[in-house]
């Protein structure tokens, strides 16, 4: 019955269809226009990186402007700023991933050996409010703690300079201002996939005599070997998209110089000094080492024989 | 079986008591500053108690009209904000779940590639800002946004898991399309839209960049409070009070009220956000 009705269907010829369909059409067209304009213009603003566009140039027809080759992506590779971006873009970013990848494993590990389930309860639901609070407010919050003769200065009775040294202490102090938001979030998607392994392992492994060390070692932590690995590999297609909001937020004029990273780069440079081609360049270069990075740790992924991710 | 309670298990208990003061222990400090007498605060931050009580900061904070009106701007963009996005979500998601529309693969597709390729900040910097002319209008809260992608598969997802047999009995009963989407699937999908409406109204509450690159005329309770982290100068302000004498507000108690008050919706909404929120991520698997 089916097939014969998807086989008419193929006879139907298109302007019938589009007739049948026109309210599907109607649900779905207007959505496409919007598509159109906010997302699939701006990708063609990527011929930008390749022109020189400056507020000067807007007027002149797009085939007239000046092209000027990889002269953008020159420019920004030779800025002074730009070494020292990258290595703050890099050390944020593997920061990240090394140390919020582990507290978050670490959060959930303990967490799943919780004995007294309301306290567990409570405590997860605690941990993940920082996730839903914006960084604005993070950021008030955290410069409390972190500022000289903040919180934590007043509880030690000295002063660490946390957030009024100019080296990669900031990089640490956001990395770990992010954990603090995002660990106990991130901790969700292990301790789904800890729900998933069978209780008839741990049940075995403790009439072998097994201590809870070895459980974890033995059963927990290859239980959710996979999980663990595609959210490494997806993280790694982001390393250079630390953000910028973040460390917009939690800069000062003195830490600035370690804080600073790619897309607040592109930022200063395209819309804080209206060269909008060394921004779009900058923003290009961000985006395809990132698909670069992408398909890379996918091809690894089916490699060491995880599944696919793309 | 019940299982025997070690030594062990009191340990854990006593780290993750530890864990809980480091995560409660900034909220409060900041709630406690809030309603602290401002100078007193001065002195020193830490505080999980105010030791002198006031509320001078919260009423600073609700009769000044700049930040009333951020508050009503936050308000506003939120609920609209939060409106459009979940109709327009609701209505794709439905014509990209029916497998026989015509152009359901193409429009999946093009849809799902831009969760992956972005043109970046300064293309669309432009476009907002020179082409579509959206500076300082409150449009560009609502429109560059309208859509998550993410959010339009789950609920295509969500209702590729309801029987089919529904929408082709209401077809028999000569219902055209957009009529199976309201009176038919629309009532089935609350969870999934809740789940939805949900992430579309954090995201807008919490927003802040929006406003720092597009409409700085049009500041919201996150931009003010960005604002006045970043006074350069940390003056004292002499609020005048019609009927006791003057009364001192710092930037760093209003700093902290206004905090408060724009993490007190997120608090508010909190028992919903944990019961949608683990749905939503769980339900996000794209299906074909």
């Amino acid at each position: 019955m089916t097939k014969k009705a998807a086989h008419q269907t193929k006879k139907v010829p298109f302007f019938r269809r589009l007739a049948e369909q026109r309210w599907l059409l109607l649900m779905s067209m207007p959505f496409v226009v919007w598509l159109v304009i906010f997302k699939y213009v701006p990708l063609w603003g990527w011929t930008m990186a390749f022109q020189e566009v400056r507020p000067a140039t807007f007027k002149i027809p797009f085939l007239e402007r000046n092209f000027v080759g990889f002269n953008n992506f020159l420019e920004a590779f030779n800025d002074r700023l730009f070494a020292q971006t990258m290595i703050n873009t890099l050390g944020i970013s593997v920061l990240d991933i090394a140390l919020g990848t582990f507290a978050a494993i670490l959060f959930a590990v303990l967490l799943n050996e919780i004995y007294f389930m309301r306290f567990k309860k409570i405590t997860q639901t605690i941990s993940y409010l920082p996730h839903f609070v914006s960084w604005v407010i993070i950021s008030s919050i955290a410069k409390n703690v972190l500022n000289d003769r903040g919180v934590i200065d007043s509880l030690f009775n000295t002063n660490f300079k946390l957030l009024s040294t100019d080296s990669a202490i900031a990089w640490f102090v956001i990395v770990f201002v992010s954990i603090w938001k995002e660990c106990g979030w991130n901790a969700i998607i292990y301790l789904s996939s800890m729900a998933g392994i069978d209780p008839g392992l741990y049940e075995a492994a403790s009439i072998d005599g097994a201590n809870r060390a070895q459980r974890i070692w033995h059963i927990t932590l290859p239980g959710i070997r996979a999980t663990i690995i595609i959210l490494l590999i997806m993280s790694i297609g982001g390393a250079l998209n630390v953000g910028m909001e973040r460390q917009m937020l939690m800069s000062n004029n003195i830490i600035e110089n370690h804080t600073m990273v790619l897309s607040w780069f592109a930022y200063k440079r395209g819309i804080g000094k209206n060269n909008y081609g060394v921004g779009t360049a900058i923003g290009m270069f961000q985006s395809v080492i990132g698909i670069i990075l992408l398909l890379a740790a996918n091809k690894i992924a089916s490699k060491v024989g995880e599944d696919r991710l793309i | 079986m019940t299982k025997k309670v070690y030594k062990f298990d009191y340990v854990l208990l006593l780290v993750f008591a530890v864990i809980l003061i480091c995560t409660l222990y900034p909220f409060l400090n900041v709630l406690a500053i809030s309603l602290n007498d401002p100078v007193d605060t001065l002195r020193n931050i830490n505080m999980i108690v105010p030791r002198q009580f006031t509320l001078n900061n919260y009423q600073y904070v609700f009769t000044d009209s700049a930040l009333v009106s951020a508050s009503i701007m936050s308000v506003l963009r939120t609920v609209i904000g939060t409106v459009a996005s979940l109709f327009c979500t609701a209505m794709l998601g439905y014509a990209l779940s029916r497998k026989d529309y015509m152009f359901h693969r193409i429009l999946t597709v093009l849809f799902v590639i831009t969760m992956y390729v972005s043109g970046g900040m300064i293309p669309e910097y432009l476009l907002i800002m020179r082409t579509l002319k959206l500076s300082n209008n409150f449009l560009v809260y609502i429109l560059p946004g309208l859509i998550w992608v993410y959010n339009v598969i789950l609920v295509r997802s969500y209702i590729d898991g309801l029987p089919f047999a529904l929408q082709e009995a209401a077809k028999l009963d000569g219902a055209n399309d957009m009529q199976i989407w309201y009176m038919v699937i629309l009532p089935l999908c609350t969870p999934v839209l809740a789940t939805v409406a949900l992430y579309y109204a954090v995201g807008q509450w919490n927003s802040f960049m929006d406003t720092y690159l597009y409409a700085m005329d049009l500041p919201t309770l996150q931009f003010k409070l960005y604002e006045i982290m970043n006074q350069a100068t940390m003056k004292m302000d002499v609020h005048g009070d019609m009927t006791n004498a003057a009364t001192v507000v710092t930037p760093m108690s209003i700093r902290m009220a206004v905090t408060i008050v724009a993490t007190v919706p997120i608090v508010v909404v909190y028992p919903f956000l944990q019961k949608y929120f683990i749905s939503g991520m769980t339900l996000g698997s794209v299906k074909d």
